[in-house]
């Protein structure tokens, strides 16, 4: 339970003059569903492109670390495809889907990176690479499945409800197979019946034994789901803590309204 | 109604036409007389036709718009025929059968001038489905495809020059040439994106062209290499009308060829992969794609393609010079992925048709080919931006509900 499964720390990113992140520290250990929130511009979804390697770090060192067989990675300056195969997944806060590809191709590109079929091998459609193909559409129709998009499985990705984009990104990271979700506000924009079916979604999710970091303004969705919060606010970390411990901080009392409530 | 808004807007095209044509349209100049005709009145013909034509567009694309909004509903049955054709195996495996029958039985039907003409037909068929890998399927903008097409052409010209060796042995080596070289220039080129892309491999195109017509030593420059033999057929001797014939019937089999392997490709891992990373390279790479080796993967296919028509073409033609590997020649290449719909196998093969039959048979129009293409593209990119025939997604069927291990 000790061992941290990501270990974040004095991490730092500059844009020019710019610090986006300010040394900031962040551990998920197994199994828990830890929340990153803040302001507006706090730099939340510049910390997600550090970890997933779409930015490189100005400074500091990401460590993630494989529960099951314990192998230890140093994310910095990693490519986004080789960080995914380590294990960690992620969604995008504006919704990145294949957007005229079907929804289930879009969940089969997330099986990429754990299968292996070549050009001579697609070619020839040996008998391995049949397997494997039937392995993948067999594989995404299950995920489809659990995030409830079963029923449009030959519809393009553009046509589906923003809620259902939303789902359908997490099926995909899914797809990889990662030990590591990080959900970049997976709620923004669903009414209260999805947040509330996402809420069961990403509890089922965590159950299956993929830790996951999310961002998310939503704040009822946070303090229920969440066992950890980190609080950012202007590119520093200035808050850590249980739901409660966080709810009742000065610090983060102030960053959310303002300079006028003294604590 | 229509709105004043857009009125102003065809207005300004209008006046912006005029401008643009000024220089041709009016200025006429005598050199004998030494005067300058102002014609006038064509500049007010060229306002008032582009204006009547932008808002003729206009209206339609705002019909298509309202259309469009009625469709959600009823999406199957407006589904266009030759689409539901493809999507049905039923009918497209006769379908397939009668083509290929027809393109058997061509060279006895037809005289050996129009045998010639198809085999070049076809040539751009294997060109643009080797294009459409790249461009098409794959999102990169090429526009110096015709360098690997000089590349294979060059390699059994030389090869054959230099060391005798024979079709049959160069098709293949020529093709792993300019696949090879597609690699080499891949590797700085393919961090670029889109218009840079574009510019690039345009740069890349013409660098090879210069080669080959500045390196008399190794290209004979200008002049080009002749005599080159056409296939062989087991050491046969073979007059002009009925090597013409086995030509065709190569070129028809590397269709077949192409068509199957590109096919393949494109319902596989990797083609997915292609198509994922033409839709969006940042969610691509965050899925674990390698943005490099895909890329890379599809730049040397496409290659492959251009580098076996290439021996092909020199074969055909018995002679080769840099004249043939102009910027014009990836032009009309990328027209027909275009015209033909990206990523649609049998849309590039119409397009290939229509682009390389048209100019043939309607000689009188072949003196304005350029002006046509132009005019095609643009009229296309606004009307029908997926091409003739746009891609069909695969679907699949699930039982209902199906019990795979979860
Ligand atoms: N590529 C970039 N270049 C320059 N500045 C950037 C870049 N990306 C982000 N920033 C800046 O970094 C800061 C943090 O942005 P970020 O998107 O991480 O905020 P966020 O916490 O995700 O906000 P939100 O809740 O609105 O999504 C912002 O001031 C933003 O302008
Ligand atoms: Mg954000």
């Amino acid at each position: 339970m000790s061992e941290v499964i990501l270990k974040v720390s004095g991490l730092t990113k500059n844009f020019g003059g710019i610090k986006a992140i300010d040394a900031v520290d962040l551990d998920i250990r197994p199994g828990e569903i830890v929340a990153l929130i803040g302001p507006n511009g706090a730099g939340k979804t510049t910390f997600f492109n550090c970890l997933t390697g779409i930015y490189t770090p100005s400074a500091g060192d990401i460590i993630l670390r494989d529960p099951k067989n314990g192998t230890e990675t140093r994310l910095n300056g990693m490519k986004p495809n080789k960080i995914t195969e380590k294990g960690m997944a992620r969604t995008f806060q504006n919704i990145r889907l294949f957007p005229t590809m079907s929804v289930l191709e879009n969940v089969m590109i997330g099986r990429h990176c754990r299968t292996h079929a070549h050009i001579l091998g697609a070619i020839f459609r040996n008998p391995a690479t049949r397997r494997e193909e039937e392995e993948i559409v067999d594989m995404s129709y299950d995920i489809l499945r659990k995030v409830g998009l079963h029923r449009q499985v030959n519809e393009e990705a553009r046509n589906l409800s923003y809620g259902a984009q939303r789902r359908l990104e997490i099926g995909r990271a899914l797809a990889t197979e990662p030990f590591l979700l990080l959900l970049d506000e997976p709620a923004a924009g669903m009414n209260p019946q999805e947040t509330e079916a996402l809420v069961t979604l990403i509890r089922k999710i965590c159950s299956e034994g993929h830790s996951i970091l999310l961002i998310e303004h939503d704040m009822k969705l946070v303090m229920s789901l969440s066992d950890r919060i980190f609080v950012m606010d202007y590119g520093k970390k200035i808050a850590q803590g249980t739901p409660e411990e966080v709810r009742s901080n000065p610090a983060v009392i102030k960053a959310y309204l303002g300079e006028d409530v003294d604590a | 109604m229509f709105p004043v808004k857009e009125l102003k807007r065809s207005a300004l095209i209008s006046l912006w036409f005029a401008f643009l044509t000024f220089p041709i349209m009016v200025i006429k100049v005598d050199p004998i007389e030494r005067t300058v005709n102002w014609r006038w009145d064509n500049l007010f013909f060229v306002a008032l036709g582009s204006f009547v034509v932008s808002i003729l567009a206009k209206v339609y694309l705002i019909r298509k718009e309202r259309r469009a909004g009625l469709k959600k509903v009823s999406k199957a049955v407006t589904e266009p025929f030759v689409q539901r054709i493809l999507r049905e195996p039923r009918f497209l495996y006769p379908l397939s059968i009668a083509v290929l029958i027809f393109a058997i039985s061509f060279p006895f039907f037809f005289s050996t001038y129009q045998t010639n003409i198809m085999t070049t037909a076809l040539m751009y068929v294997v060109l643009g489905l080797g294009l459409n890998i790249v461009v098409g399927v794959a999102g990169l903008l090429d526009l110096g495809y015709v360098a690997f097409y000089a590349v294979g052409a060059y390699s059994y010209a030389l090869l054959n020059l230099h060391f005798n060796m024979g079709f049959w042995a160069v098709l293949p080596i020529g093709g792993l040439f300019a696949a090879f070289l597609g690699i080499l220039l891949g590797f700085p080129v393919l961090r670029l994106r889109g218009d840079y892309l574009a510019i690039v491999t345009l740069g890349f195109g013409e660098i090879i062209r210069l080669i080959l017509e500045n390196w008399n030593e190794f290209s004979k420059g200008p002049s080009g290499i002749a005599n080159i033999p056409r296939p062989g057929f087991f050491g046969m001797e073979m007059n002009f009308d009925s090597g013409i014939t086995y030509i065709y019937y190569i070129v028809v089999a590397l269709v077949v060829f192409t068509i199957f392997v590109v096919n393949r490709l494109q319902s596989s891992r990797l083609g997915r992969a292609w198509l994922a990373l033409r839709e969006d390279e940042i969610a691509c790479q965050a899925m674990g794609i390698d943005k490099t080796k895909t890329k890379l993967i599809a730049f040397s296919l496409g290659a492959f393609w251009a580098g076996l028509v290439g021996v092909i073409f020199a074969a055909k033609t018995t002679f080769v010079n840099p004249a043939s590997f102009t910027f014009l020649e990836s032009a009309i290449i990328l027209s027909i992925v275009v015209l033909g719909g990206m990523g649609s196998i049998v849309g590039v093969i119409f397009g290939a048709l229509i682009l390389i039959l048209m100019p043939e048979y309607l000689r009188a129009l072949s003196e304005y080919r350029m002006l046509a293409f132009g005019g095609i593209l643009v009229v296309m990119m606004v009307f029908k931006p997926d091409g003739i025939i746009s891609n069909v997604r695969r679907s699949y069927q699930f039982k209902k509900h199906s019990s795979t291990a979860e």
